[in-house]
């Protein structure tokens, strides 16, 4: 009766190989990824040369290609990759909610109003201008989220987070669409950032980013063992010794810091953060510790590959990352909803 | 206010009080729970007794007096150090999608685990042992939704006793379980009592089951303890005419020879 069961234990050999070849296999997507998006374009350039213009410094125009335009693109979907990836992963696990997205804390909306006025009021123009106004606004934003769901009986739960977002989020974007309307400069500018590119930012905004991506990831994987207690209830994950509130309050801050850097960055990028937690959870099972690493993999192999295809789409023109995401992000999504369905 | 609990009791309330917002459930209200015994709780809806269960597992916090464990006041010791000697199974909780049990099971393991020492040798026995002894081995691999209800509460069961705790409180386990599945249940929750010595606190519903499976019986009323001792003693048709205010007739059980209820005449009978 008490003899172990060394065939069915958690951490089965199996179960562990299949953790980790699946992430072996994500880094080698990745890298694929990074390869196509340096190396594809209006100009092709080889990889044997991309690597070449990577390893030595050299004048010729391919290397100038790859080095100033290319390799920051590049740089700025891995991270705003990444970064949306965790934060949904995050979101959905906070929330216990499986179509929480990155924007559910009002984060997008607020971003969008720190834009507007930097357009408008400070007369900021270019994606390396906007970054901080983006940053400010979505952290203001989502202050307010958590200040209106912590009052009353219960403090901030699931659901008065939900619903303080979809408040404010509808309280912003008519305030948004008030300026817009009213100026009609502004509005193209904005345009294009609400549609999501990683082609302008630059590398002036990796170097912007990378210190709060670097915070952002630190916050939510100190918290992926209280987010595995958290899926099982409050009750539950308070019985296993975790301290719930603080695991929703540095699990939101980071969260809401991982999108600040993808929202500021490139723009409001939907559907990653929605989609890449559910593809990274059917891959390497629920366990955050692993969820996390695999969404934070897949999430720039979406982005690269949605901003690739969209250079070569169109000759001539290129269609926005931002438009790109939900259209191939979509099919993995239908799919594994309907896998589901059939198991159920 | 005593600080101890009475002797052969680590877990215990003096002078409870618990109120949710204005409203108080429970009033002033003194228990010891039994070491190595299982103690039931029973009463009828909205006396309190799952409010009880949840202060003395720290869900809820005393509005007055406290829950005593091993003489501090649970309140002020540390959750991870709670986790470590009292196991709590909440009523009907649920599991996330595609989970499979042994990695529901595991979770049980958190409060032994830290960021620098995740898994263990011990885990790895205490998460073998505690699926072996609820029967779900053989299911290790199979997601937690696709389980019969019976067989998910006992791989909750398992996950309880994978934490691998002295005190295991259960609140109504037998919910929603048809009745071969409510007596697999707390057979292995007696079974658990007697051959590990573990001590349970669980609420029941059902007066019957409660005398069936309680070395200790508290049997609670508007948030206070109206009786309490051995089945046999306390269970009689005045505390049920009391305690739920239903006319009935004690008889010993054919199999277990405790006191058995049976309700009054049914209406319409001749």
């Amino acid at each position: 009766m008490q003899a172990a069961v060394p065939t069915s234990n958690p951490r089965t050999p199996s179960g562990a190989r299949r953790r980790v070849g699946w992430t072996v296999a994500a880094v080698a997507a990745l890298l694929l990824a990074a390869l196509l998006s340096l190396a594809v374009g209006s100009r092709p350039v080889a990889p044997s040369q991309v690597l070449h213009a990577l390893l030595h410094d050299g004048d010729d125009p391919a290397s100038t290609i790859v080095r100033s335009m290319r390799l920051p693109r590049t740089v700025v979907g891995l991270m705003v990759g990444a970064a949306l990836a965790m934060a949904g992963t995050v979101m959905q696990g906070i929330t216990r909610n499986p179509i929480a997205e990155p924007g559910i804390l009002g984060v997008g909306q607020g971003a969008a109003l720190g834009v507007v006025l930097a357009i408008t009021v400070a007369g900021t123009h270019g994606p390396g201008g906007y970054v901080w106004f983006a940053f400010a606004g979505a952290a203001l934003a989502s202050v307010a989220v958590y200040a209106i769901a912590s009052r009353g009986r219960g403090g901030a739960s699931p659901i008065k987070l939900a619903l303080a977002g979809a408040a404010l989020n509808a309280l912003i974007t008519s305030v948004v669409n008030g300026v817009l309307t009213t100026h009609a400069a502004t509005l193209d500018e904005f345009r294009f950032w609400q549609i999501g590119s990683i082609a302008g930012p630059g590398a002036g905004t990796a170097w912007k980013i990378w210190p709060f991506l670097l915070a952002g990831t630190v916050l939510v994987l100190s918290v992926a063992r209280g987010l595995d207690a958290l899926a099982l209830g409050e009750d539950v994950a308070r019985g296993l010794g975790q301290n719930v509130g603080l695991v929703r309050i540095v699990g939101g801050v980071g969260a809401t810091v991982l999108t600040g850097v993808g929202v500021a960055a490139a723009g409001p990028i939907v559907f990653l953060g929605l989609a890449v937690p559910h593809l990274a959870r059917a891959l390497v099972g629920t366990d955050h510790r692993w969820v996390l690493p695999m969404a934070a993999l897949l999430g720039p192999v979406m982005l690269l590959g949605a901003d690739v295809l969209g250079r070569v789409l169109y000759e001539g023109s290129e269609v926005p990352s931002g438009v790109m995401t939900a259209l191939i992000g979509l099919p993995f999504l239908v799919t594994l909803v309907r896998r589901k369905a059939v198991a159920a | 206010m005593t600080v101890e609990t009475a002797a052969g009791s680590r877990l215990g309330a003096r002078d409870l009080t618990l109120s949710y917002e204005e409203r108080t459930v429970v009033e002033g209200l003194d228990l010891d729970v039994p070491d190595g015994e299982v103690t039931v709780i029973v009463g009828p809806n909205a006396c309190g007794k799952s409010t009880l269960l949840r202060a003395l597992g720290r869900l809820l916090r005393p509005a007055r007096g406290a829950v005593l464990l091993d003489g501090e006041e649970l309140a002020r010791i540390p959750t991870r150090r709670v986790a470590q000697s009292l196991g709590l199974l909440p009523q009907t909780p649920v599991a996330p999608e595609a989970i499979t049990v042994a990695d529901l099971v595991a979770r049980g393991r958190q409060p032994h685990q830290r960021w620098w020492r995740q898994w263990s040798e011990e885990d790895e026995r205490a998460v073998a042992e505690a699926m072996a002894r609820t029967d779900v081995a053989a299911l290790a691999d199979r997601p937690v939704d696709e389980l019969s209800g019976g067989q998910r509460q006992r791989v909750w069961i398992a996950m309880a006793l994978a934490q691998d705790t002295d005190l295991l409180l259960l609140d109504e386990p037998t919910t929603y379980l048809d009745i071969s599945h409510q007596v697999e249940v707390l057979d292995l929750c007696r079974r658990l009592n007697q051959e590990r010595g573990r001590t349970v606190v669980a609420v029941l519903h059902d007066l019957n089951q409660a005398a069936r499976y309680a070395d200790h019986l508290v049997a609670m009323k508007a948030g206070r303890i109206v009786a309490r001792g051995r089945p046999a003693d306390v269970v009689t048709a005045e505390l049920v005419r009391e305690v739920f205010g239903l006319e009935s007739v004690v008889v010993a059980d054919p199999v277990t020879g405790g006191p058995l209820v049976v309700p009054g005449r049914p209406w319409g009978a001749a």
